[in-house]
């Protein structure tokens, strides 16, 4: 017992060690566990909340680490620990509403879910009953007329920028423009849809045709740049050989580039519909909201899910709570579909991964 | 060995120049194509939205101009959008650093993974926590803020109910940008050079040292056009305001009140297009117009940070 103790003052001087002090292994967990206890202590005798509690403990990790760390180690390394606990609480911080936003939606949301929910519209239904079948296929029609609209038109220029325009004038404006267009907000492609559409149907036009056209001005960007990525990949060999061979540069393209890019183009192309799948504010303004099912976008109001989702939390009339409960069921369907679209995108792109190594 | 014959054109060869004439031409003409579709866009938001600024009265919602009318909202949506970056960017670049440098691989890989999935929920799904989850949350906190802090502009109140204030919007939009800022900066940590981290740690520098020293230096270019990216997403956000603010055309500071907040020009537009007809539509397509510009603004800066990054 003497030994221990008198053995510190004399050691520095006669040995010299390589290493300097350090703080055991586990002194992060023990601080952890004994700041949760003080936090603890808090919420027990101080009677303050869990959220305060769960602060001051914090707290008490944040200062009572580094300073044991600066006490044996030095200012270095503690104010290395300071910076590791700072980005974890960052990180933690933030996982805090992700994490609470996904589970409100399953929570919430699961409780709705029926066979009738699915397949029933909202058409003359007030409160009990009724369902969400005319937002999801209007979300699906939707949807699908942006792809056919914007996919061949994306990738074809993503050919262009990449075969045929190189480094022309034109191809870099078109760049540039692309640039422009993915900043574009999502409402004001609405606008622009509204005003196109005005012009030849007058004001007040709803019509589901119109959402599909400004979700292709939000989509046509993000077609573009994955196409030009995945295509700027092919190497250059793959082209020399088919010219060797005599194959005209269109064949060349569509028989030897284009299917070695395809896996990526699928996946990006995906992408990119999951991403305008949940867009709100284009269609709120030009697809409007119905209560029946209508599968012809070209005349006629269209429901989809997000907007269908918006107007049952802003105007939901006398039903409120009902109509609440729609919204999360809604939105919980929205999210299982962009998700779903988002794995099949991945496993796509992991299946046919882009075979440029030798 | 001979003279060599002037090569013979068969039909073959021939078709094939057709072929590339065609293709080339359609695949010039998609993206001519998209070049109309931007200019169709400007022209038309033009058309439609420049005769606003002859209006006022009824015609702006009360305003004595149309500068009366798009300021309010203008100053809304920039303050929603930097309370947004204030609270996003320093948590994004933490999570960003957890997911490069601090976490363990198979971890790592996992939460990137998650966190790309994150940023593809629909923006009215996050208006709906929002409103729904977030702003009763957050009450308390406000009411705290009102009691105790009341003296700065900020926190004045009154605290609504609902917890649907200007404060509850801006975070709403923080944890919307925050996957985004999170992907970008991550991107850009991961490409630091091994050989300049390894040399910082080799030199005994501890991992905060090589982080300040060789990837912060590395990645600055990158993360400011994180943000500015981030921040234009945040900018022309629709719903997620739409569905937490009420529609308001004040100038206010005052960020945890309902009544005497301010809006934003996104949501505005969203809430009133339903009910506008003639002349307000017009006013409502010229915001949109100004806010079309100021992401258009913020984007371009950020992409030019960015490509000067890549240079440098």
């Amino acid at each position: 017992m003497t030994d221990l103790q008198t053995a510190p003052p004399v050691s520095p001087r006669q040995s010299m060690s390589l290493t300097g002090a350090t703080l055991p292994r586990l002194a992060p967990v023990l601080a952890a566990v004994i700041a949760a206890g003080v936090g603890a202590l808090a919420a027990v005798i101080g009677g303050v909340g869990w959220v305060a509690a769960a602060f001051v403990a914090w707290l008490v990790l944040v200062v009572g680490l580094p300073l044991w760390s600066s006490a044996v180690e030095g200012g270095r390394k503690a104010r290395d620990r300071v910076a590791t606990l700072l980005v974890w609480s960052a990180f933690g911080l933030a996982m805090i509403p992700l994490v609470s936003l996904v589970w409100t939606v399953l929570s919430k949301g699961i409780g709705i879910l029926s066979g009738q929910f699915l397949t029933y519209s909202m058409r003359g239904v007030l409160g009990e009953g009724g369902g969400i079948y005319h937002a999801i296929m209007g979300t699906l029609v939707i949807t699908a007329l942006a792809t056919v609209i914007s996919v061949p038109i994306g990738v074809l220029t993503a050919v262009y920028l990449v075969e045929y325009g190189k480094s022309s004038t034109l191809a870099r404006v078109i760049t540039f423009l692309v640039d422009v267009m993915t900043g574009i907000p999502s409402i004001v492609a609405g606008l622009f849809a509204y005003a196109l559409f005005a012009l030849f149907f007058g004001p007040g036009v709803r019509m589901g045709l119109g959402g599909a056209v400004a979700l292709s001005v939000l989509m046509v960007p993000i077609v573009v740049r994955a196409t030009e990525e995945m295509l700027k990949l092919v190497p250059d060999e793959l082209r020399e050989a088919a010219y060797a061979l005599g194959v005209p540069k269109w064949r060349t393209i569509t028989k030897v580039v284009l299917p070695t890019a395809v896996s990526g183009i699928v996946t990006g192309v995906t992408l990119a519909v999951a991403r305008v799948a949940g867009e709100t504010a284009p269609l709120l303004i030009i697809a409007g909201l119905t209560t029946s099912t209508n599968l012809d976008p070209f005349s006629d109001r269209m429901a989809t899910l997000p907007v269908f989702i918006f107007y049952s939390i802003t105007e939901p009339g006398l039903y409120v709570d009902e109509m609440t409960d729609y919204a999360w069921g809604a939105a919980l369907v929205l999210v299982a579909i962009v998700m779903l679209l988002n794995v099949v995108a991945r496993v796509v792109g992991g299946l046919f991964a882009p075979k440029t190594g030798r | 060995m001979s003279v060599t014959q002037p090569p013979v054109v068969d039909r073959e060869e021939s078709t094939g120049r057709f072929g590339d004439l065609v293709f080339a031409g359609i695949s010039r003409g998609s993206a001519i194509l998209i070049m109309l579709a931007l200019a169709g866009v400007a022209v038309f938001l033009l058309q439609q939205g420049l005769p606003a600024l002859g209006h006022h009265g009824d015609s702006t919602y009360g305003k004595d101009s149309i500068w009366g009318f798009v300021w309010p909202l203008l100053f809304g949506t920039l303050l929603a959008s930097v309370i947004a970056m204030l609270v996003a960017a320093p948590l994004a670049i933490g999570v960003a650093l957890i997911i490069s440098h601090y976490a363990p691989r198979p971890i790592a890989k996992v939460m990137g993974w998650l966190i790309d999935l994150l940023a593809a929920i629909p923006s009215v799904v996050y208006g709906l926590w929002g409103i729904q989850f977030l702003a009763l949350n957050m009450v308390p906190v406000y009411q705290w803020l009102e009691d105790h802090a009341g003296w700065i502009p900020f926190f004045e109140g009154p605290v609504p109910n609902s917890g649907r204030t200007m404060f509850t919007a801006g975070l709403v939009l923080a944890v919307m940008a925050l996957p985004i800022i999170t992907a970008i900066c991550r991107e850009v940590f991961a490409q630091t050079p091994k050989m300049h981290q390894e040399a910082a740690l080799a030199l005994g520098a501890t991992r905060w040292e090589m982080i300040r020293l060789a990837v912060f230096p590395y990645a600055r270019s990158g993360m400011v056009s994180a943000v500015l990216l981030g921040l234009g997403r945040a900018l022309g956000e629709t719903m997620a305001v739409a569905m937490v603010l009420a529609p308001t055309l004040l100038v206010s500071f005052n960020l945890i009140t309902a009544e005497k907040g301010s809006s934003t020009i996104a949501a505005n537009i969203a809430l009133n297009f339903g009910n506008a007809s003639g002349s307000k539509i017009e006013t409502l397509i010229f915001s949109g117009l100004v806010l079309f510009v100021i992401t258009f603004a913020v984007n371009f800066l950020g992409r030019a940070i960015a490509a000067r990054g890549r240079k440098g």
